[in-house]
């Protein structure tokens, strides 16, 4: 084996592979085999490392320089400067990796220092498309122990007294799952992943999988040797080819030493695993929708119960986790239970992965210990609302959660407590607004993404949703009435008791929330007719500020006259006219006219 | 069988285990309305009308659906649950062309009759409608997806029970509407016309084409058995001023509630003007009306003339599916003792 001096990673995350890291990557080949390096430099594309702000990312170790924004024409510097006569190239640093002249190293970064990885543990680290990297990082170590030394009911005991919950939405508690899906009577059983993300702005589960895919097999394997299942299934999103093609040069090579298929590691046990592919609806991520596309259905939610730990995929019991929960097994299962339980809160053991995202300085994903509170989320590692604006609210649990405000900065964030405040973890999606976000807008934006993928099967969510959309947009249109903020409460309220799946049950949340916590900005859009963070088109009107040198050209566009003042006087707009069109607006040549 | 205690609008009640709340509360006789339910088919829960309150449980659940269980207590008519299905009432109604004054399905609509129970006058909300071209093409009935709220009985009517397919879901969420696989048309599909679907559609979707005007109060329900083939379907003959103008299925043992295409739709023959009501003799080249004596008295002269010339051997007799076994037992009891001949066959047999 090559002992290589020095290796350089690069990002092949969906980001940065859209950021075109997969060129660079050939490039650093290119150059290192040019230089005559290839001996001593080994170059790895890896999975995500998170930050996906900085991308393309390109980490260079032993020292873990952290080079950010790295373009094709950058490549020759670092080979020739830091490869070759090994000096960093500091202008191409990450912004953060330099203070007072001092160069730091990745791992002493904010947003990284901060952050404890469980379940990205490998993501950045290793490259997902070598088995025998996964295993020099104790990969397939949970379950060689599981399978040698335990039995199911010992390995389903570790998984219920560690305290994992649900990394997919509602947290309910993974052990208890398992114990289900064991008791359950049947001949056959099937084992099921849930990688059909599709929170917008959410993308954990694809970073693991395209980062750590072996994670996730290892896990599925375990599982199926607790419940007594010999066949597996990864449902994920065909929008996702990366994580698709590494999944499955994962399992391949699974396959090929051993740890798939027939006498796993020579104890007897079969496990094997397949990828169906989702066509990118939201609510195939609800299991029995996911399970009813597997079997070929169109993906409608089934009424439960019964549960799939019960009667699942083609009828059979069936165990359903997401990525993220299944990332945390295999070293549960190698670290013990005191470790994992040390970690996170009394109720809500180990991290959560959340994708940072809005108005925040550093986008991209997290990995913080449950109880972390909000503020250090943003602000320590998140870096952060840019442009000095002023915190309003972070939307946590996608389309299905709610916000939280400042007031509530500091809470510890668990399952139980982002509940407490009318949201939910959700699979992880946090979304940061600030000042100029309008809450109505807002809760608008989510109505418009549950209303498209509603699936359309029960009546509360197919019809109730879209006549919660149409009030919504009436009121951001400056067309709402007094009256449509109880009736868009009372439908809220409906459409969460009686709706059929999780989706329709959690698609009011934002309206709920943002009611609860910003009323006076729906009072302002219906009484008032205003909106108070200048986002609702129709509720602005356009005016002329002293900018203005009385060239009369804005008067001369308009087309309802609504524009007057002499030449080389300041104009003024009658707003009882004008019809917003925003000609006069295009047409200023000083910047003259604004809306507010 | 075991049975488990419930407890329904506070009234202890003793059940089999396998039931579910619904099926409990009508042994009750407590009416609990349903729009996609149907006791041949799996459970749905997709209307939600039939949502009640379960001690315990967060949200409103399917009373269709959910099964009994030890020390259950339910509510079916709480404030909240009545709450519930006047907004679903409200959003169905907002989602449809509420012309009950020229609907031919009025007085046996259940959306009709739900909103009148729940007192849901008018609904509360505006914006979109459906606005689908009404699909005309089954020479049988329409399918007017303006109407259909959506309950899915016909779909899985034609999928469980008649096995045939023809027809799915189209198109997601606010837009999803029944239809044939990629909007080509009853008539072009694999549709048998059975009209089973047309039975089960709780609103006026999917509407037999009608050769007559009738509202339903002024028809007479008549049960009878289907004279087409000898399964022994029942139905009921929908009978105004003495005229056949509609069939529905009736739950017979044989089946099921389900009728085929003749049954369901192959009536008008029964009023037709052509239609034979009198036997007809040829005398002179012309065929002239007569008795039935008349006509069974030729008949017997000829068959004993004949027999009497040629012997039994000449005779052969083929009988017909529309007759019963037991009228098929008395025709080759006819044709072997009577005329003599075991040359004696029925159209089905092949």
């Amino acid at each position: 084996m090559n002992i290589y001096r020095s290796h350089v990673l690069i990002c092949g995350g969906t980001g940065c592979t859209s950021s075109k890291s997969d060129k660079l990557q050939k490039e650093f080949q290119n150059l290192i085999q040019k230089k005559d390096l290839d001996k001593e430099v080994k170059v790895v594309r890896t999975g995500c490392f998170g930050l996906c702000e900085a991308g393309p990312i390109v980490i260079v170790y032993p020292e873990g320089s952290f080079y950010s924004q790295i373009k094709l024409e950058d490549v020759e510097e670092i080979v020739e400067e830091h490869l070759l006569k090994g000096v960093v190239v500091k202008r191409l640093l990450y912004k953060g990796a330099i203070s007072e002249e001092a160069i730091k190293s990745i791992y002493e970064v904010d947003f990284y220092k901060k952050q404890e990885r469980i379940a990205l543990k490998n993501c950045g680290v290793i490259s997902p498309e070598d088995i025998y990297e996964y295993i020099a990082f104790d990969g397939y170590m949970g379950l060689a122990k599981a399978l040698t030394e335990m039995s199911p009911e010992e390995v389903i005991k570790v998984v219920t007294e560690s305290g994992l919950r649900g990394r997919g939405g509602a947290g309910f508690p993974t052990g208890l799952k398992w114990n289900f899906a064991a008791k359950a009577t049947g001949n056959e059983k099937y084992v099921l992943c849930n990688a059909d993300e599709g929170d917008p702005g959410a993308f954990m589960d694809r970073s693991i999988l395209e980062g750590d895919p072996h994670s996730v097999i290892e896990a599925m394997s375990l599982a199926g040797y607790a419940i007594g299942s010999n066949q597996g299934y990864v449902y994920v999103r065909a929008e996702y080819p990366i994580a698709v093609q590494r999944l499955q040069i994962a399992i391949n090579q699974a396959r090929e030493k051993g740890l798939l298929g027939k006498n796993i590691l020579g104890t007897g046990f079969d496990f094997d695993m397949e990828i169906r592919l989702g066509a990118g609806a939201f609510v195939c991520g609800e299991e029995t929708a996911l399970i009813a596309s597997i079997e070929g259905e169109r993906g409608m939610p089934r009424n439960k119960p019964p549960f799939p730990a019960n009667k699942g995929l083609w009828q059979k019991p069936s165990l359903i986790n997401n990525v993220e929960t299944y990332a945390n097994i295999p070293q549960i299962m190698l670290k013990g239970v005191d470790w994992f339980k040390s970690i996170g809160t009394e109720k809500s053991s180990g991290t959560k992965v959340f994708a940072l995202g809005g108005k925040i300085e550093n986008t991209g994903l997290v990995e913080i210990p449950m109880g972390t509170p909000l503020r250090k989320v943003i602000y320590d590692i998140g870096g952060g609302i840019p442009n000095g604006k002023e915190f309003k609210a972070v939307q946590t649990g996608g389309p299905s959660g709610g916000c939280i405000t400042a007031d509530h900065l500091d809470t510890p964030i668990d399952f139980d407590s982002l509940v407490a405040l009318g949201s939910m973890m959700g699979s992880g999606g946090m979304i940061v607004m600030d000042e100029d976000n309008c809450m109505v807008d807002i809760a608008r934006f989510f109505l418009d993404f549950t209303v498209e993928e509603s699936c359309g099967k029960c009546n509360p969510c197919r019809e109730g949703t879209q006549r919660m959309l149409e009030i919504l947009e009436r009121i951001t249109e400056g067309k709402g009435e007094v009256e449509d903020i109880d009736k868009l409460e009372r439908l809220a309220k409906t459409i969460k008791d009686t709706s059929l799946c999780g989706l329709g049950q959690t698609a009011p949340n934002p309206v709920l929330s943002t009611l609860k916590y910003f009323r006076h900005e729906y009072e302002a859009h219906v009484i008032d007719k205003t909106c108070p963070a200048g986002q609702c088109k129709a509720l602005l009107d356009y005016f002329i500020t002293d900018k203005c040198k009385g060239c009369t050209k804005c008067a001369r566009v308009c087309p309802s006259s609504c524009i007057t003042g002499k030449v080389k006087e300041i104009h003024s707009i009658n707003n009882k006219l004008c019809i917003k069109c925003g000609a006069c607006m295009e047409a200023c040549p000083f910047d003259a006219i604004i809306l507010k | 069988m075991d049975t488990v205690i419930i407890k329904i609008n506070d009234e202890r009640v003793e059940v089999p285990n396998d039931f579910t709340i619904l099926q409990a509360a009508k042994k009750m006789g407590i009416d609990i309305p349903t729009l996609c339910y149907d006791e041949r088919l799996e459970s749905h829960a997709a209307c939600r009308m039939c949502v009640v309150e379960v001690e315990g449980a967060r949200n409103l659940q399917t009373s269709c659906s959910l099964k009994v269980a030890d020390g259950m207590e339910i509510k079916t008519h709480s404030e909240r649950v009545i709450q519930a299905r006047k907004d679903i009432l409200d959003l169905l109604w907002a989602n449809h062309p509420n012309d009950c004054l020229t609907c031919e399905k009025s007085g046996e609509c259940k959306l009709q009759e739900y909103c009148y129970k729940y007192d849901v006058k008018e609904t509360t909300f505006e914006g979109k409608r459906k606005n689908y071209e009404i699909d005309d093409s089954s020479p049988f009935f329409y399918n007017n997806q303006n109407k259909c709220i959506n309950c899915g009985k016909c779909v899985r009517v034609c999928s469980e029970l008649q096995h045939t397919n023809a027809i799915g879901f189209s198109e997601r969420g606010f837009n999803t509407h029944v239809s044939t696989p990629f909007e080509i048309g009853i008539d072009n599909s694999v549709c048998v016309s059975c009209g089973n679907c047309v039975s089960v559609c709780p609103v006026g979707a999917l509407m037999p084409k009608s050769k007559e005007k009738f509202r339903l109060w002024e028809t007479k329900k008549v049960r009878t058995t289907c004279s087409y083939c000898g399964v022994g379907c029942q139905m009921d003959l929908l009978v105004k001023d003495n005229k056949v103008v509609g069939v529905q299925p009736a739950n017979g043992p044989s089946n099921n509630g389900l009728l085929c295409v003749k049954g369901k739709f192959g009536f008008n023959f029964i009023n037709h003007p052509d239609r034979l009501n009198k036997p007809l003799i040829k005398k002179d080249g012309q065929f002239v009306e007569s008795s039935w004596e008349e006509a069974y008295g030729l008949i017997v002269e000829k068959v004993n003339n004949i027999k009497s010339e040629k012997g039994s051997e000449v005779f052969a007799g083929f009988t017909s599916a529309r007759c019963t076994n037991e009228e098929n037992y008395l025709f080759q009891k006819l044709f072997r003792a009577g005329i003599g001949t075991n040359s004696v066959d029925h159209c089905a047999r092949l």
